[in-house]
């Protein structure tokens, strides 16, 4: 009886033991990269390029540990106290959360790389059914009776908030003309105006929605597997990889003639470097980014490189040029929009609330 | 009759089986839910009662507890017959049904969630059929229903079986060599025995179904004061930070279901003192 | 045999229905499982054999599979027993003992059942994360409890906790405490009365208590979700792989790894059966 027990014990222990993560030989660095869902296939070959890069440079062997979730989830694990070197998030909020609740990275982080320390940026685009049956190609669009719209809750997705956000510019740039009127004092009254006019829109659009899924991939999947909707409102990334992935002979991406500027940043965790003594080589990491050779991966992978002229061109003609304008001028920033639109009580809430038409 | 916390008994091992059973729960489910309770009071009574009793949040609860009850409603009379067919039927191949009653536990609820979707959405396999006679399911509330009996589905089989296969069979030959027909002795002596079991499924399919999230949202829909169960709210709050809101919910939530399983239970061993003996 | 086809198993006098009760019995208890148990699993298993066999052996022997399949066994291989020795401790205290607030413990012990499963998550990053109870001394002596495996067996010991236990307390409560008084009686000690008389008795429903605390266990999505930091080929478990695979539009191979998952906890009914099938030939 007790040799079993002991043996066991003994199987558990083994078992353990088994745990990577305790494994760690010697020179091989290790950084954990914690990130959103739609970058999963950009950094499984980013990591590869990095690596030899950094064996090139250093000689040293690297070991990048990858994490990837919810862009608000990986925020909150980062807060709660997931070891993650840096973070590669969907949006700027959810790294200044990371700032705010948890002091592991300085307020001004954004000005630590080019570009607001995004080395790729995306838009948001519609995909439609093959054809374009319903003839969708401007936002306006969206709101013609029968129009079915897909998009994610935007109180649980980032990628939903980009949609949101970018309707509502949508109609600001409609009534205003032109959106630098947005920060102008003497216009504060049509602005005001405006505003009204896009809040309608919005609860127009969402009246639009069926299904109301809890993440960008999960709304891919009730528009391209399930048949439901006409249009799906998607990064443009996605958009190309789900066309690639499902069928490019069931959908077409339109592209609005405004949009936009989606930009995805990039952070180092201060403190969590700092006590591992891994600054340098997630230095090197991040900044490997804006090279042209990762750049060049960036636009294989769908996202819109900020030194285009490093990329491949046949990648670059796949964007078309429409206009993009950035969450900075229309809405003074990620705090500001979150504050406004998403938060309890914000836009959203309000135009889902019972009595509200 | 005199006021002692523990009738006498002769059988040993009281005290080391319940001192264990105290502190096991104690350290296992007290303490972290306790966490849980302290942090809503973050909140206040003031903050409290305003995250709960918004109508998004009320109109969840609703939708919440009223599937949960129906879901197990409905398992309690289909997981009796199904467990009634197990134990006292032949059948051929009983065995492999037997096997994949446990399936609702095995697959991971995001599974199971992505497979009724596509078994119930308007393009799948039943979802064609029972639009055809104009019944939607997926993304409405009776999708939420069917989610939530998915789940709970085992509970009840896997409750009432082991108690017929270990039912006294002399009981029924009494009943029936004594003159009663077959209602009367399914009514007097066979119910009354499942009874308990039933009871406990019913409680246990309902406790899972209040809680249930991964596979609800892919066949919910999630829309706002329609389709949206409580657990999306606690994780939309989670999502803006609000830590204190998305526990004030969790709270309010643990306490209806407490509240209504200590009345079930109650009523079992109510029922088990007056009734059954 | 052919002739036993819906007849009742016993033969015994009893409650044994006319053959038109079984009939439909059998119907309503197969449509039932039909339209909610096997046409689900029925699409599972044709999504993840929709590329063929190969590419189903490759989707679970792939590198990451394989490391979450070895996690998500040594989670369950914890929470299992460590819930057995509970349910048995408690079942006997509450089953076969007449005391006050008996109902109260009772309700406890369901209370995991009715948390959501991403409270059950959230309980323990509360507790242990870096703004938890403990989170700040844990950092201090480097200690990781969530987004390790640690984190992700106390989560699955939470989700599965009540199993076993419910699964005893009313088989053990209906059948009394008379046998044991009996065998106390005639001098048999208190261990040897559990191990002779009391475990026999509650084989079955001991069974399917491990059996369903152990489906679960490997099972489970939510609560494992919140805490284990989804780090590839580390943290992720079978139900995070699938997802993993899910999101990368990976059906073939999400749905292959799901069938492997059903198949596991599975296992265990097997064992029943063949237990079952030696006591009644053996």
């Amino acid at each position: 009886m007790n040799k079993i027990k002991i043996y066991i014990l003994k199987t558990v222990l083994l078992l353990f033991s088994g745990i990577p993560f305790l494994a760690n030989a010697a020179g091989t660095d290790e950084i954990l990269n914690v990130s959103y869902d739609p970058t999963r296939e950009l950094y499984r070959d980013y990591n590869v390029l990095f690596a030899k890069y950094w064996e090139k440079e250093t000689g040293r062997k690297v070991n990048i540990r990858q994490s990837h979730g919810g862009s608000g989830k990986q925020a909150r694990a980062v807060i709660d106290g997931l070891k993650a070197d840096v973070v590669t998030l969907a949006l700027a909020y959810d790294i200044d959360e990371i700032s705010a609740k948890s002091k592991l990275l300085q307020p001004n982080w954004q000005q630590n790389l080019p570009q607001n320390s995004s080395p790729y940026t995306s838009t948001i685009v519609f995909l439609v059914r093959k054809g374009n049956p319903k003839a969708i190609k401007d936002w306006n669009d969206l709101i013609k009776p029968g129009v079915e719209v897909i998009t994610p809750n935007p109180k649980t997705s980032g990628g939903a908030r980009w949609n949101h956000l970018a309707a509502w510019g949508y109609v600001l740039n409609r009534e205003l003309g032109d959106l630098k009127k947005i920060n102008d004092s003497d216009k504060a009254e049509e602005v005001r105006v405006a505003e009204k006019k896009a809040k309608e829109f919005i609860a127009e659009l969402y009246k639009h929605v069926p299904v109301l899924d809890s993440g960008a991939r999960g709304a891919t999947t009730t528009f391209a597997q399930r048949g439901i909707g006409d249009v799906l409102l998607a990064w443009e990334n996605e958009a190309f990889l789900s066309v690639n992935q499902l069928g490019a002979d069931k959908f077409d991406i339109v592209v609005p003639p405004i949009s936009i500027l989606a930009e995805p940043p990039v952070a180092i965790i201060d403190t969590v470097v700092d006590k591992r003594g891994t600054r340098k080589i997630t230095e090197a990491y991040l900044k490997h980014l804006y090279s042209p050779e990762a750049q060049k991966l960036a636009a294989r992978h769908f996202y819109r490189p900020v030194h285009p002229e490093n990329a491949d061109p046949a990648d670059i003609a796949r964007f078309s040029k429409s206009k993009l304008f950035t969450i900075d001028e229309v809405f003074g920033g990620w705090q500001k929009a979150q504050k406004a639109h998403f938060s309890d009580g914000g836009i959203f809430d309000q135009i889902y609330q019972p009595g509200y038409n | 009759m005199s006021f002692r916390f523990k009738e006498s008994s002769v059988l040993p091992g009281f005290g080391l089986s319940l001192g264990y059973t105290l502190l096991y729960l104690g350290l296992i489910v007290l303490l972290p839910l306790s966490a849980l309770v302290v942090k809503s009071s973050e909140l206040g009574f003031g903050g409290f009662f305003k995250t709960i009793l918004d109508p998004r949040v009320l109109a969840s609860f609703k939708l919440t507890f009223g599937a949960s009850l129906v879901a197990a409603a409905v398992n309690v009379v289909f997981g009796t017959i199904v467990a009634w067919f197990l134990v006292r039927i032949n059948f051929p191949g009983k065995r492999v049904i037997d096997a994949i009653v446990d399936l609702p536990f095995a697959l991971p609820t995001a599974v199971s969630g992505i497979a009724l979707a596509m078994l119930y959405s308007p393009n799948g396999k039943l979802g064609i059929f029972l639009q055809s006679i104009g019944i939607k399911v997926a993304f409405t509330q009776l999708g939420i229903t069917v989610a939530l009996i998915f789940i709970g589905l085992p509970f009840v089989i896997r409750t009432v079986q082991p108690a017929l296969e270990e039912m006294d069979r002399e009981l029924e030959e009494a009943a029936s060599s004594l003159g009663a027909s077959r209602t009367q002795t399914l009514t007097k002596v066979i119910l009354p025995l499942l009874m308990p079991p039933i009871i406990t499924g019913f409680t246990l399919a309902f406790a899972r179904a209040v809680g249930e999230y991964g596979s609800v949202i892919f066949i919910a829909g999630n829309m706002p004061m329609k389709t949206e169960i409580a657990s999306l709210l606690i994780i939309t709050k989670l999502e803006q930070y609000d830590y204190a809101g998305a526990t004030a919910i969790a709270v309010a939530m643990l306490l209806v279901s407490l509240a209504l399983i200590l009345l079930i239970n109650l009523f079992q061993s109510w029922s088990g003192k007056h009734l059954i003996r | 045999m052919f002739i036993n086809i819906l007849r009742s198993t016993d033969k015994r006098p009893g409650l044994n229905p006319p053959l038109i009760v079984n009939m439909a019995i059998t119907v309503i208890a197969l449509g039932f499982l039909f339209m909610f148990v096997i046409m689900p699993l029925i699409i599972v298993l044709k999504e993840a054999f929709s590329a063929g066999l190969s590419l189903w052996w490759a989707s679970i022997t792939e590198k990451d599979a394989l490391s979450a399949l070895r996690l998500t066994l040594l989670v369950a291989a914890i929470a299992v027993p460590v819930n057995l020795v509970f349910g048995l401790a408690a079942s006997w205290a509450l089953a076969k003992f007449r005391f006050k607030g008996k109902s109260l413990i009772i309700t406890l012990i369901d209370l995991p059942f009715a948390v959501s499963p991403v409270v059950s998550g959230l309980i323990y990053v509360l507790l242990f994360g870096l703004h938890g109870w403990l989170g700040p001394w844990l950092g201090e002596h480097d200690i990781q409890i969530i987004f390790a495996v640690p984190g992700i067996v106390l989560a699955t010991v939470f989700v599965t906790f009540p199993f076993i236990a419910r699964e005893l307390i009313p088989l053990m409560s209906e059948q009394g405490t008379d046998e044991e008084q009996a065998a106390l009686s005639l001098g048999a000690s208190g261990w040897q009365t559990f191990r002779r008389v009391t475990l026999p008795n509650i084989k079955w429903g001991l069974m399917y208590g491990i059996i369903l605390c152990n489906a679960r266990a490997m099972g489970e999505f939510g609560a494992v979700s919140v805490v284990s930091g989804h780090i590839r080929g580390e943290t992720n478990t079978l139900p995070l792989q699938v997802e993993v695979l899910y999101n990368e539009y990976n059906f073939v191979a999400a749905f292959a790894v799901a069938s492997l998952l059903a198949g596991l906890a599975l296992v265990t009914l097997v064992l029943k059966s063949i237990v079952e099938w030696k006591t009644k030939h053996g």
